[in-house]
This record gives structure tokens, C-alpha cells and sequence, in this order.
């Protein structure tokens, strides 16, 4: 098994699956937060902040990259203050994990917004009238009602982030080791003479990695969906 | 004890009303639409009303002149819900202990296990939500709130969305409710039967005003504008037990307006029960008559005589403090010549059990 893929190709496997599980766990509290913003609140700029999450989804990826390489860049506006106390993002796996979580995020805001409307507030209401403080509330009748969403969401946004080409390379180029991930890897290999079977191989493990995420997002929907109707 | 008085407006509605909850079951009565939720959302803090003062055994829980407001989740207010909204991602057991959790420790009154026995739920707890009959779900409901150790208790309609096999199921529960869990419970209904077998107390609600406040023997008796019908209006006369058989299959019970007896309803001797005396079962006689078949009968004197409507009119008479209701025709009222303040014989020909 080992000999299947070539040391180079299993680190851009690792790296893929790093930079997804970062992107995905990093943007989660943010997405939970505005889904729940979008879903519940009504404000000035309601219509505005939901342009802005869906951005990414609708702009060509390449823009969405640029733009994160003029704010987070070395000598971008946000990218300069982060460096200054250690973060980087520029040509970093890091940066990889960012484009993926942007990338991602309306995605993920969409499918927990989605849930978020359909909890019946009247078990928040009751919840209240038992002692429970808006922020227990959230945390023992909102969140358990609203995890098959949320699970949806953060498989969408892994899944996205497993496949995301055109923002990543834009922001944080195509480096061997720190951030070829699967796409970027594939597109190298086309262009050498003889990549072909490389290329396939490492399809194939992104069709294996896309339907493993799709399968286990099922699986804990259809649990989350059986403690919710309590079948 | 709870003392209410508001003052608020929404949309089109206004709502204004003050009343006092004492121990017992305050019934808030009248129609769909006269104010009896907005009402009771305010107490629970879920309406915030425009002006008026809540207090609960002292503490106030708003006070718009003075700008206090305590949030739902510090009122300790137990709220049963007409759809029991039972929480569907937890068992009947969490569901349960759910409000436990956010007491304070040194005021957890209730007792898991009493709740669970008066309510008879001990068979449910490991069930969820999803799986109980409606009955069942209002109960571990009731449970719920109570387990939150409330220092009142509203229940909003909590039978309506109940057929009646269900509704029979839970008044008793009630009942011990009332008896038993000795803190004030404002119930919300539009239903007369619930109301004249539970109430202690009744607060008639009409078009956001509060139409007629005081027993429940009272209320239910009074003969003006109600939205009662005369089908429904009637006296309430708690009894007790004095005969469990006569012999004959009937109980004899005493209430201070007098003896009367009634089909056996299978109590011990000294125990306590309602009872309701229909007006259109109620007939006057000037003097006791002799040789009818009807076994109750009460003295008193006419109190009150109500607006004709058709061809009948409602009396209100007095027998020893209690209000009766009897209803004549407009004709014999001008035949005998009745009139306030006489003594008339009230010849009873059936006595309805309302409840314990």
C-alpha cells in the first residue's frame, strides 16, 4: 500500500487532509456564529453581511484569492498586524487553510442557517421558563437540535475544502510540501511529460476521501436525526 | 401569592387588567381572543407589557415606572404550554430534571420522585417525547415545570389540544395539583367544565378586561353579561361526604346550603367534592311541596332576577351564604309573582359531580 503512492504523493494527501480538518474546524465557531446572526437577527446590514458570506460562492475563486493575498499577504493590511504577532498566512499551509475555510464558508452558513430557522422557538421560550439562560438555552436545546445541520455544513465545507484549486493557488501558490494539496498536485502533474498515472492516482484518492466524507456525513445525520425524533 | 396589573397594547388589542392569585387554582376564563395568554406570557415574561407592575411573594418582576424588568429564565415561574413542548431531543427523565438544573440548590423544593408518583410517569422515563400520547406528553409537562420548584405555576389551555378521554385522564392530576403542591396556579381556559371542577378562584377575562374577579362559586353564578351560555350557568357547592350509600345507590353530601343526595361517586365518608347545579334543573316552588319525586331540595331566597331572554328567566337565590341559579319561565315568574328578597323552595332535579 505504501509503495502505491510515492512519498511526495502521500504528503500531499496529508497535507490535503490537514489543511480541510483546519479549514473546517477553524471557520466552524465563525459560521455557527453567523448562521445564527443571519437566522435570528434583523439589523442594518442584514442584507449586507449576507452578501458579503455568499461572496465567495458567486465571485471566480481567483478574485476571492487575490483579495486574500492583498489582506493577508506579507504586506497586506491585515497580513503585516498578524505577522507581527506570529501569524502567517502567505505561502503557508496555514494560508492554504484559510482560502479553503473562505472558500467553504457560505456553504457552511447556509446549511446552519437553514437549521437554525427550522428549530421551534417555543422549546427556547420553554427552556427560558426553566431557569435556563439565553446562552444555556443555545447550548442544550438550540445546538442539539440544529446538529444535523451543522454536521451537513462542516462536511460541505471539508468537502469544499478538499477540492478547492483556484483561490489556494492565487494566495498561496502551488509549494511542494507546504501547500500542494490534491488539487494543486494534480494540475502539476498534467503538466509534465508522463504525470498521467500520477494524476489518476491521486483522482482516485480524492474520489475515495470525497465519498468517505459524504458516507460518515450520513451516518452522523442519520444519528444526530434519531436522538432528535427519539425513534 | 401574585399580584398583577398591566396595561398594554398590541395592535388593535388592549389589554388592562389587574387580579390576585392567592393558593388554589385561579382560573383566567373567557373567550378565544379576550386576553388570557397575553396575559399569563406577561407574568412569564415572555410579553413585555407597555406599563404594569408583577409581583410574586414580594419580588417584583416588572415594574415599568421603575424600569424593572427580570428576564424569564430568573422569574421561577413554571409555564405549562397548550402544546407541551417537551424537549425532542431528550428523554422523559432529562426532560425532567431539565429545569432542576438551573434552581438554585438551597430552593429545589420538588422531589423527583413525588412528582413522578403524582403524576404517574414513573413507567415514561426513559422513553422520549416522540413516543408519548398526548395525555402522557401533558403530564411529563406538568412535571417538568413543577420540577423547576416555580413559586407559581401557569397553565395555558393545557387540555385544549386533548380529546376527551385524555382531558379525564389529567383533571384528576390536577386536582392533586392544586391540593398538594401548595404554591398558586394560574390556569388559562376557555372550557366552563374545566373551570367549574378546578377553579378556587375565577378571573373572567372579556376583551382584554377583567369582567368579573372572586370564587369561583361567585363568578360562575353571577347572571349578567357572561360568556357563559344558559346552557352552562350554574351553581358550585363544595360538598362533603356525609352517607357513602344509602342503600339505594345514592351518596348523601353536605354543603352549607343544605343536604343532597346524589349518585354514589364511590367516596369514603368526610371526603370532599364539587358539585354543579344547573339552572335549567332547578325549580321554584313558593312553599315546599309535598309529593314529588325530586329528592333535593334547598331553602332560600331570590337574591337577584336576571334579564329575560325568550321565554325564560335566570334567579339567583340565596341559601345560607350560597348562590343557586334556577331557571323559570317568564311566566311563572309573573304567575307566583316572585319577587326579591323572598323565600322560595328550590326544587333540584339533578346534581352533576364536577370534581374532588
Amino acid at each position: 500500500m505504501m509503495q502505491w503512492l510515492t512519498p511526495e504523493e502521500w504528503q500531499v494527501v496529508g497535507l490535503s487532509l490537514r489543511v480541510a480538518l483546519w479549514a473546517t474546524v477553524g471557520s466552524l465557531p465563525v459560521g455557527l456564529a453567523v448562521a445564527w446572526i443571519l437566522a435570528r437577527k434583523r439589523f442594518w446590514g442584514h442584507a449586507l453581511l449576507n452578501g458579503i458570506v455568499h461572496l465567495p460562492l458567486i465571485m471566480p475563486p481567483v478574485v476571492t484569492g487575490y483579495l486574500l493575498l492583498i489582506l493577508f499577504g506579507r504586506r497586506g493590511v491585515l497580513g503585516a498586524a498578524l505577522a507581527d504577532i506570529g501569524i502567517v498566512f502567505a505561502f503557508r499551509w496555514t494560508g492554504a487553510a484559510l482560502a479553503c475555510a473562505v472558500m467553504g464558508f457560505p456553504l457552511m452558513v447556509r446549511a446552519i442557517r437553514l437549521s437554525i430557522e427550522a428549530v421551534d422557538r417555543r422549546l427556547e421560550a420553554a427552556a427560558g421558563t426553566l431557569g435556563a439562560s439565553p446562552l444555556m438555552v443555545f447550548l442544550t436545546v438550540t445546538l442539539p437540535l440544529i446538529l444535523p445541520g451543522v454536521v451537513a455544513g462542516a462536511i460541505l465545507a471539508f468537502a469544499k475544502a478538499m477540492g478547492e484549486f483556484g483561490a489556494t493557488i492565487t494566495f498561496v501558490s502551488n509549494i511542494p510540501g507546504e501547500t500542494r494539496t490534491l488539487p494543486t498536485a494534480i494540475y502539476t502533474y498534467l503538466n509534465v511529460p508522463g504525470g498521467d498515472a500520477g494524476a489518476i492516482r491521486l483522482t482516485l484518492i480524492s474520489i475515495a476521501l470525497s465519498l468517505a466524507a459524504l458516507l460518515v456525513s450520513e451516518w452522523l445525520a442519520r444519528r444526530a436525526a434519531r436522538n432528535i425524533g427519539g425513534v | 401569592m401574585l399580584d398583577v396589573a398591566i396595561n398594554h397594547h398590541q395592535g388593535d388589542f388592549h389589554l388592562q387588567a389587574s387580579f390576585t392569585a392567592v393558593a388554589g387554582l385561579t382560573a383566567l376564563f373567557g373567550r378565544s381572543g379576550s386576553g388570557k395568554t397575553t396575559l399569563v406570557n406577561v407574568i412569564a415574561g415572555l410579553v413585555k407589557p407597555q406599563q404594569g407592575r408583577v409581583t410574586v411573594d414580594g419580588q417584583t418582576l416588572i415594574d415599568t415606572a421603575a424600569h424593572r424588568f427580570v428576564p424569564p429564565h430568573r422569574r421561577r415561574v413554571g409555564y405549562v404550554f397548550q402544546e407541551g413542548r417537551l424537549f425532542p431531543h431528550l428523554t422523559v427523565r432529562q426532560n425532567l430534571r431539565y429545569g432542576r438544573w438551573f434552581t438554585p440548590a438551597p430552593e429545589r423544593r420538588a422531589r423527583f420522585d413525588d412528582v413522578v408518583a403524582l403524576l404517574g410517569i414513573g413507567g415514561l422515563l426513559d422513553r422520549h417525547p416522540a413516543s408519548l400520547s398526548g395525555g402522557e406528553k401533558q403530564r411529563v409537562a406538568i412535571g417538568r415545570a413543577l420540577l423547576a420548584s416555580p413559586r407559581i405555576l401557569l397553565m395555558d389551555e393545557p387540555l385544549a389540544a386533548l380529546d376527551d378521554a385524555r382531558k379525564a385522564e389529567i383533571l384528576p392530576y390536577i386536582e392533586r395539583l392544586r391540593d398538594e403542591a401548595g404554591i398558586p396556579i394560574v390556569y388559562v381556559s376557555h372550557a366552563v367544565a374545566e373551570v367549574v371542577r378546578l377553579a378556587t378562584t375565577v378571573v373572567m377575562m372579556e376583551g382584554g378586561r377583567v369582567a368579573a374577579a372572586g370564587p369561583a362559586a361567585e363568578v360562575m353564578a353571577r347572571l349578567d353579561g357572561l360568556p357563559l351560555t344558559r346552557a352552562e350557568a350554574g351553581a358550585l357547592l363544595d360538598a362533603q361526604v356525609r352517607e357513602a350509600d344509602d342503600g339505594y345507590g345514592l351518596s348523601l353530601i353536605a354543603t352549607p346550603a343544605g343536604d343532597l343526595r346524589v349518585p354514589n361517586v364511590g367516596l369514603q365518608v368526610g371526603a370532599r367534592l364539587r358539585v354543579q347545579i344547573l339552572a335549567r334543573d332547578v325549580m321554584i316552588a313558593r312553599t315546599p311541596p309535598e309529593g314529588v319525586s325530586a329528592l333535593n331540595m334547598l331553602q332560600g331566597r331570590i337574591a337577584e332576577i336576571g334579564e329575560p331572554l325568550g321565554a325564560s328567566v335566570v334567579l339567583r337565590l340565596d341559601c345560607f351564604g350560597l348562590p343557586v341559579l334556577a331557571q323559570i319561565t317568564r311566566r311563572s315568574l309573573e304567575t307566583l309573582n316572585l319577587q326579591v328578597g323572598e323565600a322560595v323552595t328550590a326544587v333540584i332535579k339533578s346534581v352533576t359531580f364536577a370534581g374532588r
